[in-house]
């Protein structure tokens, strides 16, 4: 099979924009990642667009222009912008086209997602005694993590404090005004042990990233990232996944851990490897537990990584650079290629106040949400 | 006052020692809640209908102390009367159990203390019929106990 090369990504800023349709969000990001490659939308041979929010993300092209090219549209929940991703990079490794385009856009409304349990395979009455909720799970996920493996309510404080410091420097993300570590923990009690400040927010925005065969890479750009892996995994039996109204007693793995082990194999390399990561931060307890079940440190671990500032841009394995979700929300469709935006930028070396230091080499990217589907990719230059 | 269950076939109603119901596969043993028509494990669709422990132990917890949207939510009250309600895994012999807790949201609560099921109610219909729904409690005393 081919390898594929990313030569452009484009992304709109994240946050609140009255007056703009996702779509025409989605449009922005496309025309950005065009100007990023020095390419015309004409010379896009296909594309993937993911939404949730949106039904027809495909009709991005009224705005670009109609060229009557196969474009797909995709919802994967949380992993919507790593299937479309997944997708158009392998329509390249099978030979079928060149060059395309994965494009995630969303426009959520505020507060958390609300949606019936039936339409997740769950009974009414989940969702009717208000137990259809997913930040109470990503709180009850950290709960037990912190009991098992002693990591304290400070150390999600300081994951949400980084994420808002590096959001400060990202010129495109949401929050952008730094939080104390005192601030985040006092601020009020959502789902325990998990304050206001330590969750992300469903906001609005759009990226795009455009993908080619490697072998005509050249023909773009003078420094290709090579995307050396793209997967989706979903729940086994006995994972402690969102919206589970029960589990049995013999516990499994997150499906991240599954898609994380594949992506390494595929992409023929390890942990040790990456240099850049960007997690999904749904919450701060989600950073910490995603930290291992991507093999980036050993369970436990993560209170003594946080303290020493092992996950700040100049530390040993810096994660979400730009701020991830806490600081750039999390417009479902596009969250994703946001992550392999900011992974292209660290690689190439443009990520500006934000660049890690040294030359990264290996980038790292994943998502988790609901209803228990992970993805996961990885960058290499 | 009129009361109704929120879902026929979740747990035993009216009874006096009411349990949960879930389904046990007829192939893999595996015990699923709430009863279901296959097996989650194995995909068979031989299943039994079986009753589930009523005692057990706090496997994690959390507080729900945002109200959540109704619809699907039951509950009506206006969002500054809402007070919370704890959520909680209570492992049980046969597998853990998602649940409402009783008690405050300021009622301390602890990763292993012993619970058991109750029935409760929890929101109230326009004519004024009572929904009732499973939670699970503190087992008094149970600090006690070893
Ligand atoms: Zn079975």
């Amino acid at each position: 099979m081919d390898d594929v090369a990313i030569i452009g990504v484009g992304r709109t800023p994240f946050g609140r924009f009255p007056g703009q349709t996702a779509i025409q969000l989605g449009a922005q990001a496309v025309r950005a990642a065009l100007t990023d490659a020095g390419l015309e939308w004409k010379q896009i041979q296909f594309g993937f667009a993911g939404s949730f929010e949106v039904d027809n993300p495909d009709a991005v092209i009224n705005f670009l222009g109609l060229t009557g090219i196969p474009i797909t549209d995709v919802y994967n929940g949380c992993a919507t912008a790593a299937s479309a991703l997944t997708q158009a990079a392998n329509t390249i490794r099978l030979g079928e086209y060149d060059l395309g385009i994965a494009v995630g856009m969303d426009k959520h409304p505020t507060g958390a997602f609300a949606s019936y349990s039936e339409e997740y395979g769950l009974p009414a009455w989940y969702g009717e005694t208000g137990l259809f909720l997913t930040p109470k799970f990503f709180a009850m996920k950290i709960q037990r993590y912190m009991y098992d493996h002693g990591i304290s309510p400070r150390t999600l404080a300081k994951v949400a404090a980084k994420n808002y410091r590096n959001g400060s420097i990202s010129p495109l993300a949401f929050r952008r005004t730094p939080m104390s570590e005192e601030k985040i923990l006092t601020s009020r009690m959502v789902n325990d042990p998990l304050t206001q400040y330590m969750f992300c927010s469903p906001d609005e925005g759009a990226a795009a990233v455009i993908l080619c065969r490697a072998s005509v890479a050249h023909r773009y750009t003078s420094k290709p990232i090579y995307l050396k892996a793209s997967v989706v995994r979903t729940r086994k039996l006995g994972a402690f996944e969102v919206h589970s109204p029960w589990l049995p007693l013999q516990r499994a793995d997150a499906p991240t851990v599954f898609a994380s082990r594949a992506a390494y194999e595929m992409a023929g390399l390890g942990p040790d490897d990456v240099d850049v990561a960007q997690l999904q931060d749904t919450d701060a307890g989600a950073e910490v537990i995603h930290l291992a079940e991507n093999g980036l440190c050993k369970d436990g671990e993560q209170e003594r990584l946080y303290a020493e500032g092992a996950t700040e841009i100049g530390g040993s394995i810096p994660v979400n650079t730009d701020g991830g979700l806490i600081a750039n929300g999390e417009p479902i469709g596009a969250s994703g290629l946001r992550q392999v935006y900011e992974l292209t930028q660290q690689l190439r070396g443009t990520a500006g106040d934000r660049q890690v230091p040294g030359t990264p080499r290996v980038g790292y990217g994943q998502l988790y949400g609901a209803p228990g589907t992970a993805g996961v990719a990885i960058l290499s230059t | 006052m009129a009361q109704r269950v929120v879902a026929e076939g979740l747990f035993d109603w009216p009874s006096d020692e009411p349990r949960l119901i879930g389904s046990k596969c007829q192939v893999c043993d595996l015990v699923a809640f709430p009863a279901y028509p296959n097996c989650p494990n194995c995909g068979s669709l031989d299943v039994a209908e079986t009753r589930l422990s009523t005692r057990g132990t706090l496997w994690t917890w959390t507080r729900q102390r945002f109200q959540p949207k109704n619809p699907p939510y039951l509950g009506t009250e206006a969002a500054a009367d809402f007070v919370g309600y704890g959520v909680g895994y209570i492992e049980l012999p046969e597998a853990r159990v998602e649940a409402r807790l009783t008690g405050g949201v300021d009622e301390p609560l602890e990763i292993g203390q012993e619970m058991e099921l109750t029935v409760v109610p929890f929101a109230t219909d326009a004519d004024g019929t009572e929904v009732l729904t499973y939670a699970f409690r503190p087992v008094e005393n149970s600090a006690g106990k070893n």
